[in-house]
């Protein structure tokens, strides 16, 4: 069995507090905001989707890099990531359909990340002080110098950051013509959402984040969807305008994550960034119109407010996160619009969510 | 749906006597379940006749009855008491068939019981193979290619239609009983006639066999509204071919990509949503192809079970306490998270720490037995460790286990003859990790160890991992090993003593290394949720890891040291005591802090002792946590042996041990010095000597007489214990001992033949003494007190012989300076009482005693213990009325070529109580009668 050689590396926070470990991935500096993932299976789910763009990633699972990666299990072309912390890092993966380690992954992705860290303290330290942004470095080992470069990195809050992930080209994709025709618009979507569209034989077509409601409308799509993807909502004004003119329309629309923030906010109720956001896959919300729970897979630091949701006449609450009692979905009155926080496309998580995707296509052809 | 308003009053039924395959994993589900429905006002009422229980506590429930788990029990209680609903999933499949047949009798009807908690349709489909592989077909879970066969020519055409490999699994079995593997047509025959007759219909399930697939279990729970949520996922490190039982298992899965695992989530889903409507918990095994991905349902227990237990303490998340809950009515989401006390307990716990569960086998009781494990459970108990890696989580669990080793490997232990290895990797035993370590340390390859045993490369790469580590640092000595070297080590779980085997050094020089260079155990907590959320619960384990999380209270604190994990000889009796000890040192004022490693106990529930320590009960682990906490003494003498070993090295390091002084503990042990004790005292015992080679051994006996009792000196349950008629025999037994364990003593005593057995429990507090009960054992000296019937008081002691008990019991707990508990153990022979050993802790029979005559004897024992109160202040009310008596029973039906005979070696793997009018019982006088038949041999 190969050894690896271990490279010293740092991890330090905004507030000072400084980490010691080893650098795996690619060795080098990078920085972002730090927050937590209590998932324990789908790292390479985490690391790919785009709503983690500009993030660094603490996995709270004892071990990583367990079973490799495998190309079709990522959720976009690669890791999205700022970063990654995590306690135990494997480099002899097993699984006989993997396609490399995750070590590999990371080093040919260029994706910086260090290990033998207490990710339970990191954790602690996160919940109680909020998410900050952090930086990780194998090359700058010197605080004071390092914590020059963690100066640059931007906030989160009022960042906008679909524009970096969004797809650049509209595509399509789906059944040919036989199936529901979806536009997708594109701040960041998993690949997941758009196989989860496929395999009830829609046709979509996916648009760049900026595409103009017209640009959409020629292409005459039975049902908008409102992809996740990274950044605060409240920086995404040329998004809130887009499907303020969709609801114009009556047009059916569906939204998850960043999705429900944006569909939220066009109808003036208002987003707000979380003190350190909901990341795991093991989320427990309530359906409030079939009383029925399910348990969810989530990521997101900036949320809907649920007074703001309230004293709206345009929208009502749907699903409810059970734990914090925070907005977990909506619906507007009278128009066919809802959206969800969570990611009922899972990948990873719970499959408990699912039938939003039905839901919204019984939608579409009820508004047909 | 909130909590249903027509059910005031639940029955609980328990799983009767520990046996191989039930044990006291149901005593933590029965009382959890107990104490959850009081918390909402509701009578409970239980039945269990296996009294060593908290279940059967009055802690526990209202109405408790020790009775025979038989619908003439179940039809006097519901004469005597109004029961609005049975709860029957919590005393595992015992409680699960007394229901059904109380169902198919119409006892629930004709008594307006409402049966919760569980779906007779659900069972059906689960224990009948057919069944089940007709549902799951129906559902589309994929099952192993099967038919079930009810004569011996049916089951002949299937096996020809499949092919071989096959799997023989007979229908209604306890924990795979009867079943097996077989390879070709020659050995079929006979495991299909086996089988057949194992089954009590008759009807075997023949499959195909999918040994060396991944094996995987999950834990759910479901509400009335259909709510499902998966509490862990636990896999196998043993492939399929090993009864999950038997099986090393860790949490959670480590080696499953998110796709698989979520469609295993739904598989479990849908198979616990299709056997049937019940609230309450479930548990669905899998095997999944290493090759291809592909997940068949192995099988699906709708209650709980053992494996629901190890989640609950794996996981934080109390399922016999919630699933209970579900069963009288709440949903999911009405529910809190027991352990941050804000969060919903719906949800499913995330873990950032990984747990082993490490078999324990007592193989070594069980003479002639076939070791080789398979689909019939032969493990009699469990140990758990929790690391913040596998590899620590693993190494905790075998310093747990208790069988003289340190921990996986670095104890100059290892196995180096090549070919045992490998046959040991194809077939496995309880040895077979440390074989994977051995053949690793030999340099057997990697490939050919994998193709061997079918173990995941994952898991085995950590073992090769570990093998590393130890050629790193035996490059060094203590002292140039590189800090960050032994950093490593401590993370990886290797114990001080491991690294001073590799360095050639002491322990106590490990220790004073890491302390020196600040490498040292911090505690982390179990919530359940991955720090996420904050944590009430004081529920830990150690690490070597930077922060700690356990703060040390400035309240005066006492620790108990549990007993570790269950085997012949020291079972759920001192769990019994340790809780009870725990709880009485609460009532004291005291903090309470409690360690142990046996996932299967109530003293590892997070609401017994203010503080819970998961560790090993092993030196390094609890010297670190006395340095931790600073408590002002140690019990020791309620965890049974395990704990009582350790007096030794506590009192060296200064520690207080409370009650009863080390010295006088080691003096009874010490066979010379006891013996002077005793007669100075004028008390009897038979003459004795000790020898440490055969040679000597002759010589001896020859003083002494035959026939002798011959065994080595700090024993458990009679360990090793012969007794020999002649010289031939007496070598033999000597040199076997010898060759096991080359230092101590050996000790032969005088046999008493045909004398009568009675022992005596008493609390002394150094100045005055109490017995607490006598009891008369019914076989002649010579069967392991465990083994033997005994009843209490004695039947046909006179008062002459009472009179003798009774004094001796006073001048030897006096003598030996007792506070708390002592056990003394007698032999009378023409009326006169002779002393064959005094144990001044807590005893296997003193739960027994306490259930009988209704009182408190732990907790009184315990404040003499700490000081607080003196035998004296007890207004003691013993309920006096008839006899009880102890009924051995045995686990002999899992070792077909065992020899069942009994002797001084301890064999019986539970117990359980009846109680007698009068003399004249039926029941009594036909085991009395049997007593003859030992006398006539």
């Amino acid at each position: 069995m190969k050894e690896h050689t271990k490279k010293k590396a740092i991890l330090l926070l905004a507030d000072g507090s400084l980490y010691e470990g080893f650098s795996i991935g690619k060795s080098g500096t990078s920085g972002g905001e730090i927050c937590f993932n209590t998932g324990m299976t789908g790292y390479q789910e985490i690391y790919t989707d785009p709503s983690y763009y500009g993030q660094i990633i603490v996995n709270t699972t004892a071990h990583i890099g367990n079973y490799g990666v495998n190309d079709a299990e990522q959720e976009s072309d690669k890791p999205k990531i700022k970063g990654l912390v995590v306690n135990d890092f494997t480099y002899q993966y097993s699984r006989s359909t993997a396609t490399d380690g995750l070590n590999g992954y990371l080093e040919k992705n260029n994706t910086v990340g260090i290990t033998d860290i207490d990710t339970r303290k990191l954790v602690r330290h996160i919940r109680m002080e909020g998410a900050m942004n952090a930086i990780i470095s194998s090359e700058i080992l010197d605080k004071n110098e390092l914590m020059a470069e963690l100066k640059k990195l931007p906030n989160m809050k009022s960042l906008e950051l679909s524009s970096e992930v969004t797809v650049k080209e509209p595509y399509e994709l789906g059944s040919g013509n036989t199936g529901l025709k979806i536009a997708v618009i594109d701040y960041g979507v998993k690949k997941s959402i758009l196989k989860n569209f496929e395999i009830r034989n829609c046709h979509c077509k996916v648009f760049p984040a900026r595409t103009s409601f017209g640009d959409m409308e020629a292409w005459k799509p039975d049902g908008y969807f409102l992809s996740n993807g990274p950044g605060d909502p409240a920086a995404m004004d040329y998004a809130v305008a887009t499907v303020k003119e969709l609801l114009g329309a009556d047009n059916p629309i569906f939204g998850i994550c960043l999705g429900n923030q944006i569909l939220a906010r066009a109808v003036n109720i208002d987003t707000f960034k979380m003190h350190h956001g909901h990341r795991g896959l093991n989320h427990p919300v309530k359906n409030l119109l079939t009383g029925l729970g399910e348990i969810t897979s989530q990521n997101h630091g900036f949320a809907v407010s649920k007074e703001s949701l309230e004293k709206s006449k345009d929208a009502e609450l749907t699903h409810i996160d059970l734990n914090d009692n925070t907005v977990e979905g909506l619906r507007l009155n009278g128009k066919p619009a809802f959206s969800v926080q969570y990611h009922p496309e899972s990948s990873p998580g719970p499959h408990d969510s699912t039938y939003l995707f039905d839901d919204f296509i019984q939608l579409i052809k009820e508004n047909k | 749906m909130p909590k249903n308003p027509d059910i005031k009053s639940v029955l609980i039924i328990g799983s009767g006597p520990i046996i191989i395959g039930q044990a006291c994993e149901f005593d933590y589900s029965g009382s959890q379940a107990a104490r959850s429905l009081r918390e909402e006002g509701i009578e409970v009422t239980l039945i269990n006749s296996n009294p060593a229980t908290i279940m059967t506590d009055p802690v526990t429930a209202d109405n408790i009855y020790l009775k025979p788990l038989t619908k003439q029990s179940i039809k006097e209680i519901l004469k005597k008491h109004k029961i609005d609903a049975v709860l029957p999933t919590m005393g595992g499949q015992t409680a699960l068939n007394l229901a059904i047949d109380c169902e198919k009798a119409g006892i629930w009807d004709k008594f307006g019981v409402k049966m919760i908690g569980v779906d007779i349709g659900a069972i059906e489909t689960t224990e009948d193979r057919e069944k089940f592989r007709l549902k799951m077909n129906e559902i589309g879970v994929g099952v192993c290619q099967g038919e079930t066969a009810t004569s011996f020519l049916t089951g002949k055409e299937i096996a020809q239609e499949i092919g071989f490999p096959l799997v023989i699994r007979p229908s209604y079995t306890l924990g795979g009983y009867g079943g097996g593997f077989v390879d070709n047509a020659d050995e079929f025959d006979k495991a299909l006639n086996a089988g057949l007759q194992a089954s009590p219909i008759h009807e075997v399930l023949i499959e195909q066999s999918i040994l060396g697939w991944k094996e995987y279990e999950l834990e759910l729970l479901r509400d009335n509204a259909g709510n499902i949520i998966i509490i862990c996922s636990i896999e196998n490190f043993d492939p399929m071919g090993v009864h999950t039982g038997d099986s090393i298992t860790v949490a959670p899965a480590m080696t499953l990509p998110d796709t698989v695992y979520q469609n295993m989530r739904d598989l479990a889903k849908r198979m616990m949503n299709a056997i049937g409507q019940f609230a309450g918990g479930c548990n669905v095994q899998f095997a999944v192809n290493p090759e291809t991905d592909d997940i068949i349902g192995i099988e699906i227990n709708p209650r709980v079970s053992r494996s629901s237990a190890l989640a609950s303490k794996a996981t934080g998340y109390p399922i016999a306490k919630i699933a209970a809950k579900l069963a009288i009515g709440y949903n999911l989401d009405e529910l809190k998270n027991q352990i941050t006390k804000t969060t919903s307990a719906y949800f499913e716990p995330a873990l950032d720490y990984v747990i082993v569960k490490v078999p324990r086998w007592n193989f070594d009781k069980f003479q002639g037995s076939d070791r080789k494990l398979g689909l019939q459970m032969k493990s009699v108990g469990e140990a758990m460790g929790i690391g913040r890696n596998f590899q620590e989580a693993l190494q905790k669990a075998c310093q747990s286990l208790e069988i003289k080793r340190n921990g996986l490997g670095a104890d100059g232990r290892e196995l180096r003859d090549q070919e045992a290895i490998l046959y040991s990797l194809e077939h496995p035993s309880w040895n077979r990790l440390f074989h994977i370590y051995d053949a690793f340390k030999l340099g057997i390859p990697f490939k050919t160890i994998q193709n061997l045993t079918k173990i995941d490369d994952w898991f085995l790469h950590q073992i090769e991992d570990l093998i590393n580590l130890e050629k790193k640092i035996e490059q060094f000595t203590l002292d140039t090993l590189p800090k960050d070297v032994l950093k490593e080590a401590k993370e990886k779980g290797y114990a001080d003593r491991q690294i001073a085997h590799l360095l050639k050094c002491l322990e106590s020089e490990v220790f004073a290394k890491r302390n020196d260079l600040g490498i040292k155990r911090v505690y982390k907590l179990v919530d359940t949720c991955a720090a996420e959320f904050e944590a009430q619960t004081p529920y830990y384990y150690s690490a070597f890891d930077e922060e700690n999380e356990s703060s040390s209270s400035d309240r005066e604190k006492i620790i108990v040291l549990g007993s570790g994990p269950n085997r012949i000889g020291q079972g759920i009796e001192f769990d019994y005591s340790c809780v009870h000890g725990v709880l009485a040192a609460k009532e004291c004022g005291y903090e309470t802090i409690m360690i142990n490693c046996n996932p299967e106990t109530v003293s590892t529930d997070f609401d017994i002792a203010d503080k819970l320590y998961f560790e090993p009960v092993f030196w390094e682990h609890i010297y670190d946590i006395i340095l931790h906490e600073k408590p002002v003494g140690v019990i020791v003498q309620l965890g049974g042996q395990t704990a009582l070993k350790l007096a030794e090295k506590l009192d060296r390091y200064g520690i207080k041990v409370i009650g009863t002084s080390y010295e006088a503990l080691d003096l009874a042990e010490d066979r010379g010095r006891f013996s002077d004790l005793l007669k100075e005292n004028k008390i009897p015992y038979p003459q004795y000597g000790t020898i440490d080679d055969a040679e000597s051994a002759i010589e001896l006996s020859k003083e002494i007489g035959f026939p002798l009792l011959v065994r080595p000196s700090y024993v458990l349950g009679g360990q090793s214990m012969k007794i020999v008629i002649n010289e031939k025999e007496l070598e033999q037994h000597v040199v076997n001992l010898i060759k096991d364990k080359q230092d101590g003593k050996i000790l032969l005593d005088h046999f008493l033949e045909g004398a009568i057995e009675a022992e005596a429990d008493a609390i002394c507090d150094g100045k005055d003494v109490y017995i607490i009960g006598i009891m008369q054992h019914i076989e002649p000296a010579g069967i392991h007190s465990g083994d033997s019937y005994a009843v209490l008081p004695p039947y046909n002691l006179g008062d002459f012989v009472i009179r003798q008990i009774e004094e001796y019991t006073e001048k030897i707990a006096l003598a030996l300076k007792t506070v708390g508990l002592i056990n003394i153990q007698f032999a009378i022979k023409d009326d006169k009482v002779y002393i064959i050993e005094a144990n001044p802790r807590a005893s296997r029979t003193v739960p027994f005693i306490c259930k009988a005559y209704e009182e408190p004897y732990v907790n009184y024992a315990t404040k003499v213990m700490l000081g607080k109160k003196k035998v004296k202040d007890f207004k003691f009310n013993p309920k006096k009325h008839g006899y009880a008596i102890k009924e051995p029973v045995f686990s002999f039906h899992k070792f077909p070529n065992v020899n069942k005979e009994l002797g001084p070696e301890m064999k019986s793997t539970g117990e359980s109580i009846y109680f007698i009018d009068d003399l004249m019982d039926d029941y009594f006088l036909e085991i009395y009668s049997e007593r003859n038949l030992y006398l006539s041999r």
